[in-house]
């Protein structure tokens, strides 16, 4: 396997463009990512497209159609929520395995204000619908009973998961690419509406379209285009199924999967969890942070609660330590599914290249970045990449 | 999500799912691996997802007594479904666990009191939820708090 390098990345403000089409926004993002690579897409030999929605669409196509149609191999993924994060996984197969040296990846989503509660129906007869009658399946009902898993095992309390939502929205104060960048109280997320106990509405993410784009390289390549630039490394690229546990198949298991892709992540890339310096993870609900801060090891099993406590988290310019989802996190970025694996991406590649774009934000002395996702059904995708 | 029920030349209650068997003393039934035991809450499996044999599961019956392992009060959900009610994952003895609502309980007071609700000895209860397009009594399971 060879050695993968992010040369170029791009993303729009995560927010609501209902006059744009997929492809436009996946379009935009690409343009950016090129400009910032400073190739063209005649340099470009593959391109892997995410997006959900659309699945059966053929985005990449139509994104190609907009940037330049050169003929060359286009995936589509879908992975539910990992969509994007998959996408940028096949580009990085693509180099790795010394069959490309320039791969492309675009995540793209349009979701409208259409809610985590979309996607009900279908041609049956309703009276066998059995959402809220046997229990509820939806994302909400999920992650409200993953974090009261920890409760439940820990005694974790409903203000450590607020604690969190407090944070994102913080952080998002300093990044304008974020959906929101409004600060919130600890009053304020425990006083909006429940949606899903333990989970008010500000400790759910919003829905929101959004484009991110990424290019990766080969080594030699780097050493031709990036002019001395500082490119990060993917030093790990992982992908995890749910493997069988016992309730799995009842309430999506979203901590083992999770589990082992780290593991197998920190191997491949030969660090450890105190080797990181910034991480983005799948917080598309308050609780998911909590329980994925101990899933990727940032903090040692059933202490997910203390390390909050401690500052955990939080950036280092806020008096906090292990930074994570500086950019906002998914409850304040937003999360447009496809675009999210790459959008996470693209957050950590600019603190490790001290970049423009996080320059309100930047962790200090960044070596290190983690970019998780975890898209139920279930599929998890951990990222590594050094400088 | 249910699948599409096939037209029954009788009419009468109908389970919400295959795994609901009505009459008399209504239960659920799951299929069990022959290989490594492992119970699945459906019928029509082909084979066993833990330990990957074929052909080799047998419908059993599962104890209509449970333990609540986890839950979380729903406050928003579909038009026409009432909030905020209970979702549960439900522990059954044969170790395998089911999802439902959780009933004659007070959500507010769960919210409270969420350690309460954990552990909680509950048994299954079957009610109708709708009349399907043919005016059959469609009919759920829930768990309530165990009275025996
Ligand atoms: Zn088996």
């Amino acid at each position: 396997m060879r050695n993968v390098y992010v040369l170029g990345t791009g993303m729009i403000k995560f927010g609501r463009y209902p006059e744009k089409t997929v492809p436009e926004l996946g379009a935009e993002a690409a343009l950016v990512a090129l400009r910032d690579a400073g190739i063209t897409i005649k340099e470009v030999e593959l391109f892997a497209s995410g997006n959900l929605y659309q699945a059966n669409a053929m985005i990449g196509q139509r994104i190609l159609q907009q940037i330049g149609q050169t003929g060359i191999p286009v995936i589509n993924v879908a992975n539910a929520c990992a969509t994007g994060s998959t996408a940028f996984r096949e580009a990085f197969m693509a180099v790795a395995s010394g069959m490309y040296d320039v791969a492309m990846a675009v995540g793209v989503e349009q979701m409208g204000k259409q809610g985590l509660l979309g996607g009900a129906g279908g041609g049956s007869d309703p009276a066998y619908s059995t959402e809220g009658r046997i229990g509820s399946g939806l994302m909400p009902a999920v992650f409200g009973q993953a974090g009261m898993e920890h409760m439940r095992k820990y005694g974790t309390k409903l203000e450590h998961f607020a604690k969190i939502s407090v944070k994102s929205h913080k952080h998002a104060t300093r990044n304008p690419f974020s959906q929101y960048q409004n600060e919130l109280s600890l009053e304020d997320v425990l006083n909006a509406r429940m949606v899903a106990y333990p989970n008010t509405l500000y400790m759910c993410c919003p829905t929101g379209d959004g484009a991110a784009a990424a290019i990766l390289v080969s080594e030699d390549k780097l050493k031709q285009l990036a002019g001395g630039r500082k490119r990060p490394r993917v030093a790990a690229s992982v992908l995890t199924s749910d493997p069988y546990t016992e309730r799995d198949l009842t309430l999506p298991d979203v901590n083992t999967l999770t589990r082992r892709a780290a593991q197998k992540a920190f191997e491949m890339a030969g660090v450890g969890p105190e080797d990181v310096s910034l991480t983005e993870l799948h917080d598309c609900f308050a609780t998911a942070e909590l329980i994925h801060y101990e899933n990727l090891g940032l903090c040692r099993e059933g202490e997910a609660a203390k390390f909050i406590e401690e500052g955990g988290g939080v950036h280092p310019d806020l008096g906090g330590k292990c930074p994570v989802n500086v950019s906002g996190g998914l409850l304040s970025k937003g999360h447009p599914l496809g675009a999210t694996g790459v959008a996470n991406i693209c957050e950590i590649v600019w603190h490790l290249t001290e970049d423009e774009r996080a320059k309100q934000r930047q962790v200090p002395n960044a070596k290190v970045g983690m970019a998780h996702v975890i898209g139920l059904g279930s599929a998890c995708t951990v990222h590594i990449l050094t400088v | 999500m249910p699948e599409q029920q096939t037209p029954q030349a009788e009419t009468g209650p109908r389970p919400i799912l295959p795994i609901l068997r009505l009459g008399p003393k209504p239960h659920l039934v799951g299929s069990k691996c022959g290989s490594c035991g492992a119970i699945f809450l459906d019928v029509r499996r082909v084979a066993c997802s833990k330990c990957g044999a074929a052909g080799n599961l047998k419908e059993v019956e599962l104890s209509d007594k449970g333990k609540v392992w986890v839950f979380s009060v729903i406050h928003q959900s579909f038009p026409g479904i009432k909030t905020p009610y209970v979702t549960a994952v439900v522990d059954l003895p044969e170790g395998v666990s089911v999802k439902s609502n959780l009933v004659d309980v007070d959500p507010e007071e769960l919210e409270k009191n969420p350690q309460k609700a954990f552990g909680m000895p509950v048994e299954l209860v079957v009610n109708q939820v709708a009349t399907d397009r043919q005016g059959n009594p469609v009919m759920a399971f829930q768990f309530r708090p165990s009275k025996s």
